[in-house]
């Protein structure tokens, strides 16, 4: 429990120091959305002085910092200029959908490498062989090229539709066919993401497994006769997933950035090309919240899987303790 | 030194080359345009009367044709390019892009400085992470507490996300050379998170090793141990880092160019070549302006077998 609360401390501490860092970096680095309007000739300076004045920017930084923060933990980002509305619902909606694109993604390469690996583990030779180039191969091929060609593919063959994540005739469909719109325009990019994880997790799944299938207490097992399935999931795996749990956190930074290319190229309208289109027309508030934003996901994971370690291993619980 | 490093080290060697080449291999400047002939196929050579030649480029449907009554041989060595047509004729081996430029020279140019972010860029991290990262491990206590938190930090935005967050707030509309520049300092100095903190634990191995405490006991100073010792011990991650890095930062500019956000036209960079394909319609109908993306292949195969060969012989 201690453990538990320290990690949740120490995550919550991170998050408090990176909007900190975030917030101070948007306030004192040179160009932000009113030096853009004060270069447009077509607006006189005092408008741009008084929209200024409006937005308060004229108060001390830290006074900005505090009360920024307090609305942000209320759930309210501060109001987005390129818009002109509040940033809280559109972007609560962007995250739902790289949530959706990512968790899915996540998913479907867990439940491929998995098997991959194990089975890649119990090979010698040319199979084992045959299986790691196969992986260079997919690691060789950028994920904003495999996305590209994915997407010219389905245009020309029309197998799959491109762009966004509902058909623009959505709005008169059954909630089930919405779902099954959507879940058939969620094939391409999470099939593009799930082919970039793969190579990485094939690679650790089968060195996971191979530790642990050499370690002594699994040679004693298969000295008892215990057999071979029992062997596999109750005495190996448990052991090998051990690493992989710490994978799944770091590997999460990644797929949060491959998403944001793919999410771009394919029109995924999640929180990538909303950030990649703030930054664009300087809508500070967007850009703000959806960097801390992604940093709140990645430490959550991080913490996730720091306590799913902690529940499952017992060298941790009792070297901690 | 295996065949496999000596195959990975050939296979870098040339494509560098290439790309410092550019200003010979490729046949036409990067912003030489033939507003004529937009979206031009790769051309076909042919054999004529002992020459080779190419055809006159004749508009046909949404492409172009051949047009045999006119022929254009072929020229080498001249002009100070290697190879090349005279006008009007033109040679577009790879293709041409919206503007009639020639996929093939932007694509070399464009090398130059996809290739050398990355280099530059990760030469900037390491050496930052080499600093700090010594410094922390040789010195511990509060220094390597100090920087242990503020490489948590860093390592607690997805990076795509850090270096877009600080790209954000600099200025938009700046120069070719500017925004490389920027670029550079960007992913380099966001960068020096993972190997300070690899070179770290090294050091700290290293600070325990009985060579150390021998040499620390007849008096050597840290400046001493660090470069005799220390260094020499550090040197074997650097290495696996850097090829880890260098790709993944060549990628970084390619990201980053592709979304608008770092070199701009008309400098050619990988990426931003790679942005006009980015319309899909476009693309069915000219699949080569792929080229950029192609390129990045043999580049990350180089510096994986790298990667590899080195993170075995750590582990072995």
């Amino acid at each position: 429990m201690r453990f538990a609360a320290g990690r949740l401390l120490h995550g919550a501490l991170l998050l408090l120091a990176v909007s900190f860092a975030a917030f101070a970096f948007a306030q004192f680095a040179p160009g932000d959305y009113y030096s853009d309007l004060a270069a447009n000739p077509t607006i006189a300076p005092e408008t741009v002085e008084a929209l200024r004045q409006q937005a308060g920017l004229h108060r001390p930084f830290l006074t900005r910092y505090v009360d920024w923060l307090a609305s942000a933990a209320r759930g309210d980002f501060g109001v987005s200029l390129a818009y002109g509305g509040p940033v809280a619902p559109l972007i609560a909606e962007r995250i739902r959908n790289t949530l959706l694109l990512t968790g899915t993604a996540t998913v479907v390469a867990w439940l491929l490498a998995a098997p991959i690996g194990i089975w890649a583990a119990t090979r010698r030779g040319f199979t084992d062989m045959a299986l790691r180039v196969a992986m260079a191969v997919l690691l060789l091929i950028p994920d904003l090229l495999l996305a590209i060609v994915l997407l010219a593919v389905a245009v020309q063959t029309g197998w799959f539709p491109a762009g966004g994540m509902q058909s623009p005739d959505a709005g008169s469909m059954s909630a089930i066919e919405r779902l099954r719109d959507t879940a058939w325009r969620l094939v391409l990019p999470a099939s593009v993401l799930a082919i970039g994880m793969l190579p990485v997790l094939v690679r650790h799944v089968r060195a996971a497994m191979q530790e642990t299938m050499n370690a002594p207490f699994a040679l004693a097992a298969r000295a008892h006769g215990i057999p071979a399935r029992r062997r596999l999931f109750r005495h190996i795996l448990p052991v090998a997933a051990n690493p992989l749990i710490g994978l799944f956190g770091l590997s999460l930074g990644a797929l949060l950035s491959a998403s944001l290319l793919v999410e771009v190229v394919m029109g995924w309208p999640g929180l990538g090309p909303f950030l990649v289109d703030a930054i664009l027309s300087r809508d500070i508030a967007v850009v703000l919240s959806a960097v801390v934003l992604s940093a709140a996901f990645l430490i959550a994971g991080n913490t996730a899987a720091d306590l799913l370690l902690y529940r499952i291993d017992p060298r941790i619980r009792r070297g901690r303790g | 030194m295996t065949s496999r490093v000596r195959w990975a080290l050939g296979l870098l060697a040339a494509i560098h080359a290439a790309a410092l080449g550019a200003g010979m291999l490729a046949p036409y400047g990067y912003d030489d345009q033939h507003r004529d002939y937009p979206y031009a196929a790769p051309m076909r050579l042919h054999w004529q009367a002992r020459r080779i030649v190419v055809y006159g480029l004749a508009p046909e449907g949404t492409g172009y044709g051949e047009d045999a009554t006119r022929q254009y041989p072929v020229r080498f060595f001249v002009h100070g390019r290697l190879f090349g047509v005279d006008a009007p004729g033109v040679f577009y081996a790879l293709g041409s892009d919206g503007y009639g430029r020639d996929v093939f020279s932007r694509l070399l140019y464009g090398a130059r400085i996809s290739l050398l972010t990355g280099l530059v860029a990760a030469t900037l991290s390491l050496g930052i992470g080499w600093i700090l990262g010594t410094i922390a491990g040789f010195h511990g206590g509060w220094i390597d507490q100090i920087l242990m938190r503020i490489s948590e930090f860093f390592l607690a935005l997805p990076w795509l996300y850090l270096i877009l967050g600080v790209r954000a707030f600099l200025p938009l509309r700046i120069g070719p050379v500017e925004s490389f520049l920027l670029l550079i300092g960007i992913i380099g100095g966001l960068g020096w998170v993972r190997p300070a903190r690899l070179i770290r634990g090294v050091v700290l191995g290293a600070r325990e090793q009985h060579f150390v405490a021998a040499a620390r006991g007849f008096g050597a100073g840290p400046v001493y141990l660090i470069r005799k010792h220390i260094l020499p011990l550090t040197l074997g991650v650097t290495l696996a880092q850097a090829t880890i890095l260098i790709p993944q930062y060549i990628m970084a500019e390619v990201s980053l160019s592709f979304l608008g956000l770092g070199v701009g036209e008309p400098a050619p960079s990988w990426g931003n070549m790679l942005a006009e394909a980015r319309q899909y319609h476009s693309l069915v109908l000219h699949p080569w302006l792929l080229a950029p993306g192609l390129a990045a292949i043999p580049v990350l195969l180089g510096y994986l077998l790298l990667a590899d060969t080195l993170t075995q012989r750590r582990e072995s």
